[in-house]
């Protein structure tokens, strides 16, 4: 899986690659192959290589502009990309657009309008709508990024996750997994159920019955309302962000009860396979959903890691796609040459 | 006096089980007669229209139409309304409160009367409110509401929350044997819901609307009725649990009627794939067993009415993030084809389809249209059974473009349309 041949595969040019991924955006993980995931994640080990040096720029990317647009807050995703992109050589600008902005009538449509006529190659979006993304880049001639769409997808998390693990663990399939907390709101656990049932992994959803509904099965996971039961076995637990907005009310209690019934300390750990590591998206709640002393666990946490191939991956994923659009608008040019002759 | 013969036309009428070739003959915008031979009979006929075998049926009356008017006149007036009914053979459309005022008063009915009477072309009842503006408890005055002409009491797509609130309009409405036509959606059940709860909600991560939030309304409004003993009918239903509860209200002889969109009988959750806006209804498209379900309830009985639905909105109140576009789809142009369509893909009886859009919301509402008998108004539709078309949401009739049909194979399309015998659309040259 790293093979010497695979290290070099970012400092080809576009025409030597011999990619499988060749989609136009990257709106979810939901329809990728495993040839396409690997491809990706191979391109990102590489990247991770290049991030490490004290150079970590390339120039791969010179010349393009990259727009972040962020409907949402966000501060780790949003730098992330930036970094990424920068380390590319791409012009990045962010657009940080609050709710309120929206409401003042621009529609989301409009907005994208707006945005291509300034010509952008990649556009890195997150907005708090299910499907807007997909949406905007119905509308746009550039490539679009899906940086997190409400509860749907937020694929690039998924990738980093996976090559997170990968890394440690060398492989992808035959793992078994827990994915653990608020699953009914969370773009995260789709995009990381799509990306481990596609690479051949088995994954235990648990919490509780408000927050992973029986249906969620029908993704492709096991479901657990009781912790000690969905972990037994597991070889990764990766744990969920509880939010703001549903921790207060109707989907649970309270925050002691969550905690007692679903947070991660080293009791609860003690079910899962000996050695099992940790995962968490960030931002955590530390004495929410996991325990201060699992998150900064030096040898099982891989949070901080976490972090370190969330630009890589991006790295990775804008550069495929800017590839691609190379490619696109080359065969358009191509096209519109033949037609006049 | 002006006579009009319709001759060599496949009657069809319901509400006489006929199902002939014959004529009809109109005497000053009144039906005289309709039957085999007719045009034999009448001399002195100035008008004679050749049906050539095409079918001529009531004009259909639908229950449920939504305009911009007053308030929203951008997305649809009772004139454009009514222009895009005439050419779907729909001749009588009631429509529903949920306006800007909403329609809570008398003045407001007497509005809505003399703007159809002054600018639309088919006739237009109103509904009017059961609580002033829709949301809230305080009843609106029914018996005034019902002199100036409204045809029946409703929150359009807004439910009635409090039992008591129910409770008490049906009782008082009761007194005038005053119809009720409720939307059943529990508020609180569907809370934040966009679409049927299903797995697709789940992998779309789009928050579902329970069949329990139609089904938990549904059971306490029957239990209403046989408190009360008030005239019932359900605006629209979209599960099969609803049917089950309506057939079970029906055995026990609840004096209660029902309704499904012809758009609920076409598409299923599916619909939304993709995050269709479009395909975004309230009550919300569900599974495919229980659109087959609403389809049984039809061809059984158990669901009384088809309705149109019809919900014009702009295109920008629809091109939105699932989640945030408006609701509804525009169809009453598409209602009778729907139909027609349904009759050859679920193979259900084409007298009894006709039933739910002519007979049976004439009998609920207690209008003197939707027939073919001697003595009514000569409310006619002449209809090609059998042409097939390609529904085009930019072709049709109506303001707003959002239909949920878009890109849809059919069968059957309007030819033309009459009220009391005059023609108020007709297709190529047919008059």
């Amino acid at each position: 899986m790293h093979s010497e041949s695979l290290y070099t595969i970012a400092l080809m040019t576009v025409e030597q690659r011999d990619s499988p991924f060749q989609n136009r955006h990257l709106l979810g993980i939901h329809g990728l192959s495993a040839p396409e995931i690997t491809y990706l994640l191979d391109l990102a080990d590489q990247y991770v290589a290049l991030s490490r040096q004290q150079n970590k720029k390339s120039d791969v990317l010179r010349g393009r502009t990259q727009i972040n647009l962020f409907f949402e807050s966000s501060t780790r995703t949003q730098s992330s990309f930036e970094l990424a992109g920068k380390r590319l050589g791409a012009d990045v600008m962010n657009m940080s657009i609050a709710a309120s902005a929206i409401n003042k009538g621009e529609t989301l449509i409009d907005t994208a309008v707006t945005l291509n006529a300034m010509n952008p190659d990649l556009l890195v979006v997150r907005h708090a709508s299910s499907g807007a993304v997909a949406l905007l880049a119905q509308k746009v001639s550039c490539a679009v990024l899906n940086a997190g769409d409400g509860s749907h997808e937020h694929p690039t998390q998924a990738l980093l996750d996976a090559l997170t693990i990968r890394r440690r663990l060398g492989k992808l399939d035959g793992l078994k997994v827990a994915i653990c907390g608020d699953f009914v709101h969370s773009r995260v656990a789709r995009s990381n159920i799509a990306l481990l049932n596609i690479m051949g992994s088995q994954v235990n959803l648990i919490g509780p019955k408000t927050l992973v509904p029986a249906s969620a099965a029908r993704l492709g996971g096991r479901v657990f309302h009781n912790m000690k039961d969905g972990l037994a076995g597991c070889d990764i637990v990766m744990m969920l962000r509880l939010q703001n907005e549903r921790m207060s009310g109707s989907f649970i209690p309270s925050l002691r009860e969550y905690y007692h019934l679903y947070g991660l300390n080293e009791d609860k750990l003690a079910y899962a396979k000996p050695g099992a590591l940790i995962m968490h998206p960030g931002p955590m709640n530390r004495g929410v959903e996991i325990d201060s002393t699992i998150a900064d666990h030096p040898d099982l946490s891989l949070i901080r890691e976490q972090v370190e191939m969330g630009v890589a991956v991006r790295m990775a994923v804008l550069d495929a796609l800017a590839a691609n659009l190379s490619k696109s608008r080359q065969q358009d040019a191509s096209l519109t040459e033949g037609g006049s002759l | 006096m002006s006579l009009i013969l319709f001759k060599n036309a496949r009657l069809l009428d319901p509400s006489q089980k006929l199902d002939q070739i014959g004529d009809l003959l109109v005497e000053d915008g009144i039906i005289v007669s309709a039957g085999p031979n007719i045009g034999s009979q009448a001399d002195k006929v100035e008008n004679i229209v050749d049906c050539e075998g095409l079918a001529l049926i009531p004009g259909l009356i639908d229950m449920q139409v939504y305009t911009g008017e007053p308030g929203d006149e951008h997305r649809e007036t009772l004139a454009t309304a009514s222009l895009a009914a005439a050419q779907g053979g729909v001749t009588t459309m009631i429509v529903m409160p949920n306006t800007r005022p909403v329609i809570d008063d008398a003045a407001l009915v007497d509005f809505i009367r003399r703007r159809a009477r002054d600018t639309a072309i088919i006739r237009i009842h109103p509904m009017a409110a059961i609580t002033k503006g829709c949301d809230s408890d305080q009843l609106t005055e029914l018996g005034l509401l019902m002199e100036a002409g409204a045809v029946a009491f409703s929150n359009g797509d807004q439910a009635v929350m409090n039992a008591l609130t129910m409770r008490r309009a049906m009782s008082y409405a009761a007194n005038f044997d005053a119809l009720i036509v409720h939307h059943p959606m529990d508020q609180d059940l569907a809370r934040a819901g966009v679409m049927h709860e299903s797995e697709l909600s789940m992998r779309l991560g789009l928050s579902g609307i329970p069949s329990a939030a139609e089904t938990v309304i549904l059971d306490r409004d029957l239990r209403l009725v046989e408190l009360t003993g008030a005239r019932y009918h359900v605006s629209q239903i979209s599960c099969s649990d609803s049917v089950a509860a309506l057939r079970s209200a029906r055995s026990r002889g609840l004096n209660v009627t029902s309704a499904v969109s012809a758009n609920h009988l076409m598409l299923n959750e599916n619909d939304v794939e993709n995050y269709r806006s479009f395909a975004k209804l309230n009550p919300p498209l569900r599974g495919e067993t229980d659109r087959m379900a609403l389809v049984d309830g039809l061809a059984d009985g158990t669901i009384d009415v088809v309705v149109s639905g019809h919900n014009p909105q702009d295109a920008d109140a629809k091109r939105q993030p699932f989640d945030q576009a408006a609701y509804g789809s525009i169809g009453i142009e598409t209602l009778l084809t729907s139909l027609i369509t349904l009759h050859q893909s679920e193979q259900l009886d084409l007298l009894n389809l006709l039933a739910t859009v002519t007979q049976h919301p004439a009998e609920i509402l207690g209008l003197n249209t939707g027939t073919l008998q001697a003595g009514r108004p000569a409310d006619l539709a002449l209809v090609d059974l059998g042409l097939p078309w390609v529904i085009d949401a930019d072709r049709l009739t109506s303001k707003s473009k959002n239909a949920a049909l878009d890109g849809r194979r059919v069968q059957g399309a309007v030819i033309a349309s009459y009220i009391g015998g005059k023609c108020i659309f007709a297709r190529d040259n047919i008059e």
